[in-house]
């Protein structure tokens, strides 16, 4: 194990796409990821890959299609207004079923909105986000050393699931810098890309990457196909963290930034006597209802926070049994309006 | 026992700097340290804000509602956290920039430091971030003057470690002036 | 009997889609040739758009990746960057490279990516139906603009072929015509001047195909081949805009 080392967020999903041996990042400055696409631009060119900033999000995406469709892993990085443009190559990557990485530093919208941290995105990050009713993979970091950790993540399951995936955190969690381990790159098992585009050469049949289905039942069964798939992700791949749940007599629920939040909240309901859990989902798409199911089995009075008038408070409410009580509790995004525990621990009182 | 630090003031005070060096040192005593930094779209002149949480123990929220020790370093901050600090907790504000005139914070300790004075003293005005950090050692003894020492090395970048030892002395300047 | 025709390797054994009179095939044919002559086919992998192109795929029997709308150059600058020896082309109608894709093409020429990108200006969107096309030339009909082009509302048609050898980072740009048998001679000519600079590594290289479409111009396909030499070459001069290297 290596030594710690004290970095952004931002900057952990960086080194990490350079572990998980990212060889391309395309992307385009926002705040506020620009850290990402700057650390880049300096480290990845050193292992041989490539960095461009392209003129445009949709370039970006695009770019990111085009070298994954080659074989290799690819990504880029934005946040609100840039995810937003990137929606077309998205849907495109998911109609040919690539791989590849998008990180998404939510901000404040609608709009330009502003730059403060937000969790309104959950949405469209969730629900695929462009055309074609197809879904992506998402991971919810709450911690520096977790975005570090799903950024490997993402890259695996997306090489393994054949679709995109998303890392998805705000600016709380990407400008934040904490004490890391940058672990090594995990050994896991990874599928022969023998679909990429590469030339006839290595290959006897030709290979085409394309999301164009026109045959009678093709894209029919190509839907069927990608809901079997979801499924077999929700039952591998949910992940989710459990806090104080054993003896819980009320559960709070959120992700990323508003958990880590929640959970200090936590400690202070606990030393006030009342026995408050947290349910963290760290797998957005999958929703980990399993955990949700299992915990409202016996646990009825659920409050669910947000940094939005409420969106995943819908998944909650359909993972959780029929009988349990889902309060919530929610900020939409704004300057000054970011949770403190404080805050947090009151709307704790008044719902237990 | 977990400490959290709130430090607010123009952008281009160093407000990061500061937050960074604290961070540094805490990570030196062996300590788990998050380190939440705002500050406004402007790249100069706005509002800079951070806030350091350290613990043996795990950090928790990055965001802290009451903290336990603010440094405020503009009129602008003062007015708007000082009453923010936590019951028993610290105020330390810089008394060049800020008139406290006859604002009560009942159960909050005033700390009234001179940062630019000292720091135009020690020949750079810039230096105020290091008379706060200084100011913050004194008062608080999880993170003794030493540590910063070796925070230095890693909070400022290698071209700029010639800058060390007058930092040290702005450092030591402002524990001296915040001492009881 | 002495064979004198054959397909050319890089071409699948199948009919093509295109209506009859369309200049797609032949540049198809042309393009396929430069690759084989180069014994390219082995490392190429082709970019395809979206319109009447998009079928790449189903004729060229190359690797192909299917780009969203006017992305090709962006996907093709992917594929290059990650594979930067293998031969990358695009292959785009003037809808989708000279509208919602100038963005793209202009970027990548301008970084000289080490790519070629095949242009087919029909003055028209075939597959849609013979919508206005940034190319549509002034005072031509067509379902969206019922009383022909109007500079004064629509602008007039880009000249891509120009437009691109202005930056720095092209190193070969031209414009080719099907409409003779003289021009496509000079056509097959270009086009392999096109891959020779990416064999060579020498950046950017740009070809313009005039074209007919005669199911949206609403004329026979003798007729729209005369429309070519009328009315599109006056518009739109034949040659090399830009040769850095006089390959």
């Amino acid at each position: 194990m290596s030594e710690k080392i004290f970095v952004k967020g931002n900057e952990a999903v960086a080194m990490a796409a350079i572990e998980a041996g990212v060889r391309c990042y395309f992307g385009y400055p926002i705040t506020p990821q620009s850290d990402i696409p700057e650390y880049l631009s300096r480290e990845l060119p050193k292992t041989g890959g490539t960095f461009i900033q392209v003129e445009s999000e949709i370039g970006a995406i695009n770019m990111v299609l085009g070298a994954s469709a080659a074989g290799v892993r690819a990504m880029t990085s934005s946040s609100g207004p840039g995810i937003s443009l990137k929606q077309e190559g998205i849907s495109y990557m998911a109609g040919s079923e690539l791989p590849g990485v998008i990180v998404d530093i939510m901000r404040q919208g609608p709009g330009l909105g502003g730059i403060d941290a937000s969790q309104a995105d959950y949405f469209q990050a969730t629900r695929g986000g462009g055309h074609g009713g197809y879904r992506i993979i998402v991971l919810a970091p709450d911690s520096v050393q977790e975005m570090y950790d799903l950024t490997m993540l993402a890259f695996d399951l997306s090489d393994i699931y054949r679709m995109p995936a998303m890392v998805l955190a705000d600016s709380v969690i990407g400008q934040m810098k904490e004490s890391i381990v940058a672990n090594s790159r995990p050994e896991t098992p990874l599928p022969v890309k023998d679909w990429a585009v590469r030339g006839r050469a290595e290959g006897a049949d030709q290979n085409v990457v394309k999301s164009l289905k026109l045959g009678d039942g093709e894209m029919e069964a190509f839907h069927w196909a990608m809901h079997a798939r979801y499924q077999e992700l929700a039952d591998k791949e949910s992940r989710w963290e459990e806090y104080q749940t054993a003896d819980a007599e009320m559960i709070v629920t959120a992700f990323g930034s508003t958990a880590r939040i929640a959970r200090t909240a936590i400690e202070g309901a606990r030393a006030e006597g009342m026995k408050v859990g947290l349910l963290r989902p760290i797998t957005l798409f999958p929703f980990p209802k399993q955990a949700y199911t299992a915990l409202s089995a016996r646990c009825k009075r659920f409050l669910d926070i947000e940094l939005s008038t409420g969106q995943m408070i819908d998944d909650v409410r359909l993972s959780v049994a029929r009988d349990t009580d889902v309060a919530f509790y929610g900020r939409p995004p704004g300057a000054g309006s970011l949770p403190t525990p404080e805050e947090l621990l009151e709307q704790i009182r008044k719902i237990y | 026992m977990r400490h959290d630090v709130f430090i607010s003031g123009y952008g281009g005070q160093g407000v990061l700097l500061a937050g960074n060096l604290l961070s540094y040192a805490a990570i030196h005593q062996g300590m788990n340290v998050s380190f939440f930094p705002s500050y406004g779209v402007e790249k100069r002149g706005g509002s800079a804000m951070c806030t350091i949480v350290f613990s043996h123990d795990e950090t928790g929220s990055p965001v802290v509602g009451h903290p336990s020790v603010s440094i405020l370093l503009n009129q602008l901050s003062f007015d708007k956290y000082a009453d923010k600090v936590r019951q028993g907790g610290l105020c330390i504000v810089n008394s060049s920039l800020v008139i406290t005139g006859d604002r009560e914070l009942p159960g909050i300790e005033l700390v009234q430091v001179p940062m630019n004075q000292l720091a135009i003293d020690l020949g750079d005005a810039r230096m105020v971030n290091m008379v706060a950090c200084g100011a913050y050692t004194a008062r608080v003894s999880a993170l003794p003057r030493q540590s910063l020492d070796e925070a230095l090395k890693k909070a400022l970048p290698e071209r700029n470690h010639r800058l060390i030892p007058a930092n040290i002395m702005a450092i030591q300047a402002g524990a001296d002036a915040a001492q009881r | 009997m002495k064979q004198v025709f054959t397909r050319t390797p890089s071409l699948k054994d199948v009919q093509t889609h295109f209506c009859p009179g369309c200049h797609h095939g032949g540049i198809h044919r042309l393009v396929a040739e430069a690759l084989d002559e180069f014994g390219l086919r082995e490392r190429t992998i082709g970019c395809a758009s979206v319109g009447c192109s998009v079928f790449l795929y189903g004729y060229f029997d190359v690797d192909v990746v299917e780009s969203p709308h006017g992305r090709a150059p962006a996907v093709a600058t992917g594929v290059k960057r990650a594979r930067p020896d293998r031969i990358v082309f695009t292959y785009q109608g003037d809808g989708d490279l000279a509208a919602i894709g100038t963005s793209e093409i202009i970027h990548a020429a301008n970084r000289g990516e080490d790519i070629t990108v095949i242009f087919v200006n029909n003055t028209t969107y075939g597959m849609t139906g013979g919508q206005m096309a940034p190319t549509t030339m002034p005072g031509q009909k067509t379902s969206t603009s019922p009383l022909g082009r109007s500079i004064k509302n629509d602008g007039a048609p880009f000249k891509m072929a120009e437009l691109l050898s202005n930056l720095d980072g092209v190193t070969f740009s031209a414009r080719v015509a099907l409409n003779n048998p003289r021009n496509v001679l000079q056509a097959k000519k270009l086009i392999k001047t096109a891959f020779q600079y990416q064999v060579e590594g020498k950046g950017f290289s740009f070809i313009e195909a005039l074209a007919a479409c005669p199911t949206n111009w609403g004329m026979q396909p003798l007729s729209a081949n005369e429309r070519i030499g009328s009315e599109m070459i006056p518009y739109f001069p034949l040659g090399i805009c830009k040769n850095t290297h006089n390959l």
